[in-house]
């Protein structure tokens, strides 16, 4: 009783200014702190919005090509002198000069060394190749004058799509100003077009950003993230039912956990030594293939795919192993009858995000020598081949203009992949979920 | 003989052995007496299969590391080992194998437990592959990392100021093996890493109260996928960012302001890898956060805190172990992070504490070392290992630390 009377004194006026003014300033630091929460929050959304913008908005126009149609005349002498069509013939065959003819023949007042260069640089290096291939595939052209529509040179590619502006002096500026006037005549005459852009998605890396295409190094990470699949999954899926099912609980399988734990946080680049010295120095794989690049991408994507078969094994309730048990299965039957059936929407969920973080990572691949520049579309898992994320990473070391275009669609594109592998995964996640 | 028909042979072997033993089994069970059957047909086949396929592929391994450990006999030997006499022992195996397992099947053969048995050792083959990584990576790591340190001091590695890997062309020449003192490296990780945590822990940490403490499930399950896209962009990604936006974003600005900012300084690299690592920070110390008890906050609201004071008093107090991990783990993600300084900071070793300058990580160099074509034993593609292993250690140590500390505040509320 004393006790309650004397606190009862103690007890402060609730209504005192000091107090109310206590309250206020308590309330305004409440305030203030859930700004800062929601600022916390806002300021990431908004790193991420400023880096998606920035990339597509310099990417969107990687899927456009600027082209320039040009009458070109397929002289027989050039092609084919012995009037043989032989296809070797056909093939060696200059068709530089026939691209040339068809320039000159279209600015007929350009005169001198100097202008002729400037002007032959119009188009694209690839332009003879796509001649060749049109004689090759109908050698009846030969000797005919049509209006081939032709890829435009990076330059002009740029210059077109806007991103070289007529208004900087003409020193500052790659496209010049007798090139502007020739573009301009073309662009009259509406032999300029700007369409899409299908070599970017067939065609494989090239020295010319305007004919350079991601083909090559998509096939390159199919075949890695095969190779990755094949290895890792069935590993992956039997450590994690030897764990959960079978384990006793000893020293081995306490270290088999804890290294589980560390390798999922070992810095890939560690992986890309690893590879290196295992695959490469040791074992003598070929070097650039996406063989060895799926082995090291395997062992490191191999403990995101254990721990999340684990969680999933974890989840199945215990009465239905008790009721294969009951039925007469033997421990191995209950497993592979029951429980892993029924743990496989899991597994496979995190088998995807596994595998979507290994179709993005470059660093230990870098180690393995898939940096090579590569023209070829891979055709084996030993073939010499290169992977999105490397090509990416390629590009954006070119100093053209262009290429920081080319990287950002490619951007674009892996990303467009990952965020297909993603929603699979929730897809799976949501369809197969079941509460037990 | 190459390897690839050799596992077409075994493959389709083992189909037929399956086959037969099935058939083989279940032509005793149609005409079977009063004896019980002890196991399936198919497990008689997979029993075929498995006495075709466990020898050979023990042959096929022993192969593959005999062919890659150097032996002293002479080579006519060593090619009629590799090329003809393990194709046929392993064929032989095989076939036998497949043969007289067949031969076996009976009704009295109880095959299950021989099954189980080898699909057991399989599983724990499967699991030992871990331990096998984590030695593999040790050993090749170390075994280079020694031979550098044969030509390079363990003092000049750790305590020199220079780091200037290039090598003279001629072996004699004076000072060929360049200099190779890696505390500009350590110390240009450490500042990027630095710059990385002051970008990424006030914002992972402040958006994980948010979410917990006041966000109502709405917009947690909205913003929160949403923040972990940050997490799964691909780092070639955010390095491209933060070298062709970020970097002459914060190059400009620095010249509207007097100040001479590099195009590659650690600002931008360290800016972009701490949005990298801000949804790996909130997301765990979400966790954390919501693992503290309900009771704490309850008994700070019923004695008159605010949210915010019982954030500030009770929460985060209680949850510091498990902060202090997650901080930890970040910390050890953004040293060992590759592509975002590998095209977002310098090449060159400067030792400064100036954000604005560039500066090289350990990871910048282990790539710049080793991309490109040069001599495996060089003290120059060697210190790359040595590099290598500092990173895991350190990555290690981190990794070990931030777990024991997770588990301990586990147990604390468990």
């Amino acid at each position: 009783m004393t006790d309650i009377s004397s606190s009862n004194k103690a007890v402060k006026d609730w209504a005192s200014a000091e107090t109310v003014s206590n309250l206020k300033k308590r309330h305004r630091s409440e305030k203030r702190f859930r700004i800062l929460g929601i600022g916390a929050i806002f300021t990431a959304l908004t790193l991420l919005a400023i880096l998606i913008v920035s990339i597509v908005g310099k990417g969107a126009t990687a899927f456009l090509q600027t082209t320039v149609t040009l009458d070109v005349t397929f002289k027989e002498q050039v092609i084919d002198p012995k009037g043989t069509r032989d296809e070797a013939t056909m093939r060696a065959a200059s068709y530089g000069g026939l691209v040339r003819d068809a320039l000159r023949a279209e600015f007929p007042d350009v005169k001198g060394r100097r202008d002729l260069r400037v002007l032959f640089g119009f188009v694209s290096k690839g332009a003879p190749l796509q001649l060749r291939d049109m004689v090759l595939e109908n050698p009846d052209l030969i000797g005919q004058t049509i209006p081939v529509t032709l890829v435009a040179s990076d330059d002009i590619d740029m210059f077109n799509k806007g991103y070289i502006p007529r208004d900087v002096p003409e020193g500052d500026r790659r496209v010049k100003d007798k090139e502007i006037t020739w573009y301009d005549q073309l662009a009259e005459k509406g032999h300029v077009e700007t369409r899409f852009n299908v070599d970017f998605f067939t065609s494989g890396d090239s020295r010319e950003p305007e004919i350079a295409g991601i083909w090559g190094a998509i096939v390159g990470s199919m075949y890695t993230l095969f190779v990755t699949f094949i290895i890792s999954f069935p590993i992956g899926v039997m450590s994690a039912i030897y764990l959960e099912e079978f384990a006793p609980k000893n020293k081995l399988t306490d270290l088999i956990e804890v290294n589980i734990n560390n390798l999922a946080a070992v810095p890939s680049i560690v992986f890309g030594l690893l590879g290196l010295a295992l695959f490469l120095n040791v074992a003598h794989l070929p070097r650039s293939a996406p063989l060895v690049g799926g082995l090291t991408l395997a062992l490191m994507t191999l403990p995101t795919i254990i721990i999340a078969a684990r969680a999933s094994i974890r989840s199945i309730p215990d009465s239905i192993r008790d009721a294969a048990l009951g039925l007469g299965a033997s421990r191995q039957q209950m497993v592979f009858h029951h429980v892993l059936p029924l743990s496989m929407p899991g597994i496979m969920t995190g088998t995807i995000i596994g595998l979507s973080q290994a179709l993005g990572e470059t660093a230990p691949l870098l180690m393995i020598g898939m940096v090579a520049f590569i023209v070829d579309i891979p055709g084996a898992v030993t073939d010499p081949a290169t992977v999105l994320p490397v090509q990416i990473f390629l590009w954006a070391d070119s100093p053209e203009r262009a290429f920081v275009e080319k990287t950002s669609g490619a951007i674009i594109v892996l990303l467009g992949f990952l965020v297909f592998m993603n929603a699979l995964a929730v897809v799976l996640r949501k369809k197969f979920e079941r509460r037990w | 003989m190459s390897i690839s028909p050799l596992i077409i042979v075994l493959l389709a072997l083992c189909a037929a052995g399956y086959w037969f033993g099935s058939k083989k089994a279940l032509a005793i069970n149609t005409n079977r007496t009063s004896r019980v059957f002890s196991s399936r047909p198919h497990q008689y086949g997979m029993y075929v299969v498995a006495w075709g396929a466990v020898p050979s592929v023990v042959l096929l391994v022993l192969w593959f590391v005999l062919s890659i450990t150097p032996v002293g006999a002479s080579a006519t030997f060593t090619e009629l080992v590799e090329r003809i006499l393990f194709p046929v022992v392993i064929l032989l195996a095989a076939v036998g194998g497949v043969f007289f397992s067949f031969k076996k099947i009976d009704a009295d053969l109880r095959v299950r437990k021989t099954l189980e048995g080898v699909v057991y050792g399989v599983l724990i083959l499967a699991s030992t592959l871990s331990i096998f990584t984590t030695i593999g990576i040790v050993f090749s790591l170390l075994f280079e990392t020694l031979q550098f340190f044969e030509k390079v001091p363990l003092s000049e590695f750790f305590l020199g100021l220079e780091w200037s890997p290039q090598t003279a062309l001629r072996a004699d020449q004076v000072g060929s093996s360049g200099a190779f003192g890696a505390i500009p490296l350590f110390a240009g990780t450490m500042l990027i890493t630095l710059i990385a945590m002051i970008v990424a822990v006030p914002l992972g940490l402040m958006s994980a109260i948010y979410m917990t403490e006041y966000a109502s499930s709405r917009f947690r399950a909205t913003v929160k996928p949403i923040l972990e896209i940050l997490a799964g962009i691909p780092t070639v990604v955010y390095g491209f960012f933060a070298a062709l936006t970020v970097g002459v974003f914060f190059r400009d600005v620095g010249t509207s302001l007097g100040l001479s900012v590099v195009s590659e300084s650690a600002l931008a690299a360290g800016v972009v890898m701490g949005m990298m690592i801000i949804p790996f920070i909130s997301s765990l110390s979400d966790d954390i956060i919501m693992a503290v008890p309900q009771s704490l906050r309850d008994g700070s609201y019923g004695l008159g805190a605010t949210r915010s004071e019982t954030v500030v008093k009770v929460i985060i107090p209680a949850a510091l172990p498990g902060i202090v991990g997650a901080i930890l783990l970040a910390v050890s993600r953004a040293i060992g992070e590759t592509m975002i300084v590998v095209m977002a900071a310098g090449f060159a070793a400067n030792l400064t504490a100036n954000p604005l300058e560039a500066v090289t990580t350990v990871t910048v160099q282990i790539v710049g070392l080793l991309v490109g074509d040069q001599e495996f034993d060089s003290a120059k593609t060697l210190a790359a290992f040595a590099l290598a292993l500092v990173l895991f250690a350190i990555t290690l140590v981190l990794n070990v630390i931030a777990l024991v500390v997770v588990r301990k505040y586990r147990e604390k509320y468990d």
